[in-house]
């Protein structure tokens, strides 16, 4: 077999998720790239070398020898102005958590792609949730994705809104392992004049590390100065939104996709009675089970969240409020938590605390380890949403979906 | 509603990369058609691992609401064509994310294809595909078990001439056009040569309700969270004991459900005349396969072998324990009960199976993978395809 090389200029391509985001690393120009190998994220790692080998990229690309030393080498080059981007998955990302925790203190605006995976033992490597969701409370930015091309846009949109000077904090695009890892799509792909316009070039002012700039970064601080800088990040956080509109805007506008909103999608919401809320590919199989309800006069509809930092309390507020009752889908857990619930689940349920009417809401847990969402259990989260609708309140608040028992 | 999907079965490393480009040309072909489709690896397989039996999927469908509707379960439960690029996968497949034997055309739909690469005729590999309720075709592609596409082996055109059948026994997937046109432009022009060759001369013999090999394949039921061992826990089996349950020998319990089939392919072969009783199997064996025989001979079990090699390679005696490809079994039945039951007979199919090996043992220490050392080049000589220009 001749071994082709990858022509990224093609208006399109059959690629998946990670080699989506592998190519959107040589359009964006990416200085630093470092990698250590873990299931389903290493297949960007092989997308990356290919590019380097073909001439199609040409960046620093360090293997390192853990996790830890690999988020902490994009770190640096971070500080001294090189565009970055790394990754990892599962148990992978939290070898790195030290380096991750103190990235956004820092100001360092590193993209890394978490290929979501179940956190081992027991060894397992389909998608949960949990890994790139540790992180939701440091200053990260988090971005889940569904399809390949999406995914490419996310990675764009990351450095854009990362390397904004307002902003200058870390972002992780989520993908779903299996489902866009290691599935292959048609990609409508951007050209180069496009992602150049929407993308400046990373400049860090006089924050950049460098002889000519001679500062020292990351003192030793403690109850004097401490609570000053987290709220300094928070203020970043807090700023994010704006950005991320305006550059959902633009990005619209240059590569002419379809008008979205920069948080949300909502699909077949408008008259909807009864909506199932989740993030990442379960949509797919949701928005199956929502058509073929609808064949049968069930107005359902789904609505899933892309940015979950910063989170949509805002967009969520006006769009969920409207129903008769909402489910929450979780592809993760939070043992412990109030009403046993999910993540997603107790964040919605906060973020819906003030509004009026609150709709009644009711949790799943589903999809863990990779199992497969299907039709069959989504369209059980549709009826149990119904009965929820009809009776004002969820008898049980959460209920796991699609376990042998 | 018109969404056609095809699975290639394949064995692990040797061919994951063949079988992306048999799934990717579909994709890439059916676009010419105006189709929209998807390539996808099954994800809980393990394609890194020697020889693991794995999937590959493409989906095609006329539009992007009609492959959703597919894709929503990710896994296609359902196949028009079934592409099998080891023909000793006819066994069945057994996943690396374990749950017994799946039969190989378990996914082929009413009416469809099983479509293999082999040197070997239909009826042969009747005898290993299980029986299925509802007819279906089967297809040859004449040619070996193919490498191609690994960086080291030369291309022997398995994909395109694969590709070339698949558009003769499923034209709604993809035309011979559109494949033809998508081959010139990723390869060339010869390759095209071929995929027109094959759809030509590909062969199907239409397979009837109960015809094929009537063993019911090897399954469990998993159990619930209720009553599954808590805390990861999995539970030791009892050491065993006497040979067969007797009191001579020994023979180790094994777990009930975690058994082999078609992950290996190659097995040893025993001569138990010119065995020492050295042990060295028996103690080496990494899967503990072999019982003691109350003589002190050793009989390896074929529900445990992984066909590894180890036990062919640390044997001390010459040509003792030989392996031998997967191709020449039709189950897993014991040597060492055959030969004590007919020792001339058990000879005379030892030799068949020694002369079936093509190992040349003094040049390869020890034989494991996915084939025989020259088994390759033997195989291919047998299709006829390397003399015809
Ligand atoms: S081939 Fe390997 S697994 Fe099989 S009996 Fe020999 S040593 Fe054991
Ligand atoms: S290694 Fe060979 S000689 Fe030794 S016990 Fe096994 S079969 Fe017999």
């Amino acid at each position: 077999m001749t071994i082709s090389t990858t022509d990224i200029r093609e208006k399109e391509q059959l690629i998946s998720g990670s080699e989506a985001i592998a190519i959107a690393c040589a359009m964006a120009d990416v200085d630093v790239i470092t990698a250590y190998p873990i299931r389903p994220y290493d297949t960007v790692m092989q997308f990356v070398s290919k590019l380097i080998a073909d001439g199609t990229l040409s960046c620093e690309y360090i293997i390192a020898e853990s996790e830890h030393s690999q988020f902490e080498i994009v770190k640096h080059a971070s500080a001294v102005g090189a565009r970055v981007f790394t990754g990892s998955s599962g148990v992978g990302w939290f070898y790195a958590f030290e380096a991750l925790a103190v990235t956004c203190g820092l100001r360092l605006p590193m993209v890394a792609m978490v290929g979501n995976r179940a956190l081992d033992d027991p060894g397992a490597f389909g998608t949960e949730h949990n890994d790139a969701l540790a992180v939701r409370d440091l200053g990260w930015m988090l971005r889940w994705v569904d399809t390949a091309e999406e995914a490419m846009d996310a990675a764009f949109m990351a450095w854009r809104v990362a390397e904004d000077p307002r902003i200058y904090l870390p972002c992780a695009i989520s993908t779903d392992g299996a489902f866009l890892t290691h599935s292959q799509q048609i990609v409508q792909m951007p050209s180069q004049e496009q992602v150049d316009e929407f993308l400046p070039p990373y400049d860090r002012g006089d924050f950049v590390l460098h002889p000519d700039n001679p500062i020292t970064i990351a003192p030793q601080v403690n109850e004097d100065w401490l609570i000053e800088i987290r709220r300094q990040t928070d203020a970043a956080m807090r700023r994010a939104r704006d950005v991320i509109i305006e550059a959902q805007d633009d990005m619209n506008r240059i590569f002419n996709r379809e008008e979205e909103d920069p948080f949300i999608e909502e699909y077949m919401t408008e008259d909807a009675d009864v909506v199932l809320v989740g993030m990442g590919t379960l949509s797919l199989p949701l928005k199956v089970t929502v058509r073929r309800l609808r064949e049968q006069g069930k107005k359902v509809g789904f609505v899933r969240v892309k940015w979950f930092r910063p989170f949509p309390a805002p967009e969520l507020q006006v769009a969920l409020s409207k129903f008769k009752a909402i489910g929450i889908i979780d592809r993760d857990y939070s043992l412990g938590a109030p009403q046993n619930g999910g993540v997603l689940y107790t964040e919605i349920r906060s973020a819906l605390y003030d509004v009026t009417p609150r709709p009644p809401m009711i949790g799943f847990i589903c999809g863990l380890g990779g199992r497969e969402v299907t039709v069959d259990s989504s369209t059980e989260m549709f009826d149990k949403t119904f009965e929820v609708a009809e009776t004002g309140h969820a008898e049980e608040p959460l209920l796991w979906i699609g376990v042998r028992s | 509603m018109a969404v056609t999907a095809v699975e290639v079965v394949y064995r692990g490393i040797f061919q994951r990369l063949l079988s992306r480009a048999i799934c990717r040309t579909i994709v890439l072909a059916a676009r010419k058609e105006g189709k929209i489709g998807t390539a996808f690896g099954r994800y809980s397989d393990s394609p890194e691992r020697n020889g693991i039996p794995a999937k590959y999927f493409a989906v095609v469908a006329d539009d992007p609401l009609e492959l959703q509707e597919t894709l929503a379960q990710y896994e296609p439960k359902a196949v028009d064509v079934s592409i099998v690029v080891d023909d000793s996968l006819c066994k069945g497949v057994e996943s690396w994310a374990w749950y017994g034997l799946q039969p190989i055309n378990e996914l082929t739909k009413e009416g469809g294809t099983v479509l293999v690469t082999s040197i070997q005729e239909s009826a042969d590999l009747l005898e290993d595909m299980h029986v299925k309720d509802t007819p279906y075709n089967l297809a040859i592609v004449k040619g070996p078990k193919s490498f191609s596409g690994l960086w080291v082996y030369k291309d022997d055109h398995t994909d395109v001439r694969i590709l070339g059948a698949l558009a003769k026994v499923c034209p709604q997937l993809v035309g011979i056009d559109a494949y033809k046109e998508t081959i010139r432009e990723q390869w060339d022009e010869l390759k095209e040569t071929s995929a027109n060759r094959a759809y030509d001369r590909v062969q199907s013999t239409p397979v009837e309700p109960g015809q094929g090999n009537p063993e019911e394949p090897f399954s469990f039921d998993m159990p619930g969270w209720e009553t599954m061992e808590e805390a990861l826990v999995v539970r030791p089996v009892s050491v065993g004991g006497g040979f067969r349950g007797g009191e001579g020998g020994f023979q180790p319990e094994r777990n009930e459900v975690f058994k082999k089939w078609s992950t290996r392919t190659m097995r040893p072969v025993i001569n138990f005349e010119t065995c020492t009783k050295c042990t060295l199997c028996w103690l080496q064996c990494p899967d503990t396969c072999f019982d003691v025989t109350p003589e002190g001979l050793y009989d390896s079990d074929m529900e445990s072998c992984c066909g590894c090699g180890v036990c062919e390679d640390v044997c001390p005696v010459p040509e003792c324990i030989t392996m031998v490809h997967e191709s020449n079994f039709n189950d897993n039945s014991s040597q060492h009960d055959h030969w004590k039951r007919d020792r001339d007979g058990y000879m005379a199919w030892l030799e068949e199976m020694r002369a079936a090996s093509t190992t040349e043992k003094a040049d390869v220490g020890r034989t494991h993978g996915f084939y025989e050392v020259g088994q390759y080049e033997k195989e291919f000589e047998q299709t006829g395809v390397a003399g015809d220009d």
